[in-house]
């Protein structure tokens, strides 16, 4: 069977025994976080535990590390906000995560990174715990 | 608390594998604590068994050595004589006025605990991931050794060993258009694993001349398999049609959000530009610049380190791979890179030199001849580092933006400002002033590079002392700060 997770409301299917990170990079998700100072994007480096660059909240559990946690079935990945860059002040959020049938197809490399409004604010600094 | 074993392992790749087994074997009380979810560490990482193809050994060497250790690993946990802690990352090791040693573990978000594990928070002390030894085998292995360089922040910028985990671990390619640079015969695994998965490999840049070690009579001759190996990789390498371009490196890596390109650059020995740039397409970069070990435990412990032939900061060992803290063995990369093979000679030795200490019988002339391979597999390891260095003028690929801690978002600049508007003259100072190495990864990535950038700005060479300030971690994993608190409380309790 095929795990199905969700990244900010879109659809991540997931093998099990793959790793959230590995699950997330066969989508075509290669970032999932912003830097605190300059919100440039990060994802896995490292990749076995050592660098702590991929760390994305999963189930409302923040700073997991995407490389290690294995995938389970309805995960909920990066749905806080100290995942991305853009909020709290973003005038668009992403997509809900009670949301999780999104409407893109969550095979193409593209559809989570159109639904992430990142770009928008990317260079415009970033409110609260900067 | 739990029985005090004979011996804790730390580390169930190739080096803990062994030695566990050989200590059990021996008829000493085992507990294995490993990161990882099951058995291998980062040489024979593979997917999880639950789920297993036959292809999953695919680019495997050595894994029926594996194999064998993992079947006396599951002996030995059938004779209870081996108690295996998966999932749990060691963060603290002390030691009381006995001499025993107890290790604090945290979960390391491997195994699926239902739901909350790792960074989450606890608030009482984890007891069942406490660990007391009267003797310890520190077996922690390493990680690809990074140089930063405009452009390795980028998504789709990985360490190769994080490329090769990937593909072995969970069975994803990082990309579709590859590119492999660095140095050392690490690159060619990784560059046909990535091939054999179906990405295109545009070139492998390896920064140093090509098979030098062949040619050292030393370093061949101390173990002749290697030489078959290289000629397999060679074989490989022509079939997948991969360009293999010595004396090359990734000067730049180019994108907006993600790897688009790369600049490739023919270098002198030293690693000074030397011919025209070429920009090459690609998503994936893997770099690896040879193996940086993980010392924090045995630092922790106070055991004497040393700078080996390879620039790494490694644990001082003995001939019994006893290291200066009493009751403390260290094997496998821990004390010098040098490959599974080896790890797993010293791995064994480590086992029997602690269980003869003890009073146990163990066969006449084993040791004698482990001690034998690990020479010869020490002089090979000698070789291979001195024909794949460092180039020495690597800190000329940067830039003032360049990031050295991707952690703290630490330029160079910054690094440069440090060290000649305040005086910041040594690693440590540079670390006290502009923070590298002060993030989430405690310098385990930057360390390396902030020890040779303090250096190079002194217009001097890395010693031990600019690399161990940069090694040295009070806790050896983030813990939960509730998790700490509860651990003062049970400590005020005794």
């Amino acid at each position: 069977m095929t795990y199905r997770m969700t990244f900010r409301g879109a659809a991540v299917p997931a093998e099990p025994g793959q790793s959230v990170g590995a699950a997330l990079v066969a989508a075509g998700i290669l970032d999932w976080r912003a830097t605190r100072k300059a919100g440039r994007p990060r994802g896995l480096f490292c990749g076995i535990g050592v660098c702590f660059d991929c760390l994305i909240t999963i189930d409302g559990v923040p700073d997991r590390r995407a490389c290690l946690v294995p995938a389970a079935d309805g995960m909920r990945l990066g749905d806080s906000a100290q995942d991305s860059p853009q909020s709290p002040q973003s005038p668009q959020s992403p997509q809900s995560p009670q949301s999780p049938q999104s409407p893109q197809s969550p095979q193409s490399p593209q559809s989570p990174r159109d639904a992430d409004p990142r770009d928008a604010s990317r260079g415009g600094g970033r409110g609260g715990d900067a | 608390m739990a029985e005090t074993h004979d011996v804790a392992v730390v580390g169930a790749g190739p080096a803990g594998l062994a030695a566990a087994v050989e200590a059990a074997e021996a008829g000493l009380g085992v507990a294995l604590v490993d990161g990882a979810a099951q058995p291998g560490g980062q040489y024979w990482r593979h997917y999880d068994e639950r789920h297993a193809r036959p292809d999953d050994r695919a680019g495997h060497h050595g894994w029926p050595l594996f194999t064998g250790l993992r079947e006396r690993l599951r002996a030995g946990r059938a004779a209870g004589r081996i108690r295996y802690l998966p999932g749990r990352q060691v963060y603290l090791v002390t030691r009381d006025e006995t001499g025993a040693f107890t290790l604090r573990t945290t979960p390391s978000g491997t195994a699926e605990t239902s739901g909350t594990s790792g960074a989450s928070g606890a608030s009482t002390p984890d007891t069942a991931g406490t660990v007391t030894a009267r003797a310890l085998i520190l077996c922690t292995g390493g990680y690809d050794r990074q140089l930063p360089l405009p452009g390795w922040d980028l998504p789709g910028v990985m360490t190769a060993g994080g490329v090769q985990a990937l593909l072995k671990g969970h069975r994803v390619l990082a990309g579709r258009r590859a590119v492999v640079a660095g140095t050392g015969p690490f690159l060619l695994p990784v560059a046909t694993g990535l091939a054999r998965a179906g990405a295109s490999v545009e070139a492998v840049a390896e920064a140093n001349g090509t098979l030098g070690w062949l040619r050292d009579p030393v370093g061949a001759a101390s173990v002749p398999g290697k030489a078959v190996e290289a000629a397999q990789y060679a074989a490989l390498m022509a079939r997948h049609r991969i360009p293999y371009r010595t004396r090359t490196v990734v000067s730049r890596i180019l994108g907006q959000d993600r790897v688009e390109a790369v600049q490739l650059t023919r270098v002198d020995r030293d690693g000074r530009p030397a011919g025209p740039v070429k920009e090459i397409a690609a998503d994936l970069v893997a770099l690896g610049w040879g193996f940086t070990p993980s010392l924090e435990l045995a630092l922790m412990l106070g055991a004497d380190t040393r700078k080996d032939v390879d620039g790494s900061l490694v644990v001082a060992v003995d001939g019994f791979q006893r290291s200066s803290a009493d009751g403390v063995y260290v094997a496998g990369e821990a004390t010098g890179v040098g490959g599974a093979v080896l790890a797993t000679q010293e791995g064994r030795l480590s086992a029997l030199a602690l269980a003869r200490s003890l009073g146990r019988p163990v066969a006449p002339g084993l040791m004698g001849r482990l001690r034998g391979a690990i020479g010869r597999g020490r002089r090979f390891a000698a070789a291979m580092h001195r024909t794949y260095p460092v180039p020495g003028a690597w800190t000329e690929w940067l830039e003032e933006r360049t990031l050295v801690c991707r952690c703290e978002e630490v330029s160079y600049g910054d690094l440069r400002r440090a060290h000649d508007d305040l005086g910041a003259d040594d690693p440590r100072t540079l670390k006290m002033l502009a923070r590298p190495g002060m993030g989430w990864c405690q310098g385990r990535v930057c360390g390396f590079a902030t020890a040779g950038i303090a250096a190079c700005l002194n217009r001097r060479g890395t010693t031990a002392d600019d690399l161990r300030p940069l090694s040295t971690r009070s806790l050896a994993a983030p813990v939960p700060l509730g998790e700490l608190a509860a651990l003062d409380r049970s400590h005020d309790d005794q």
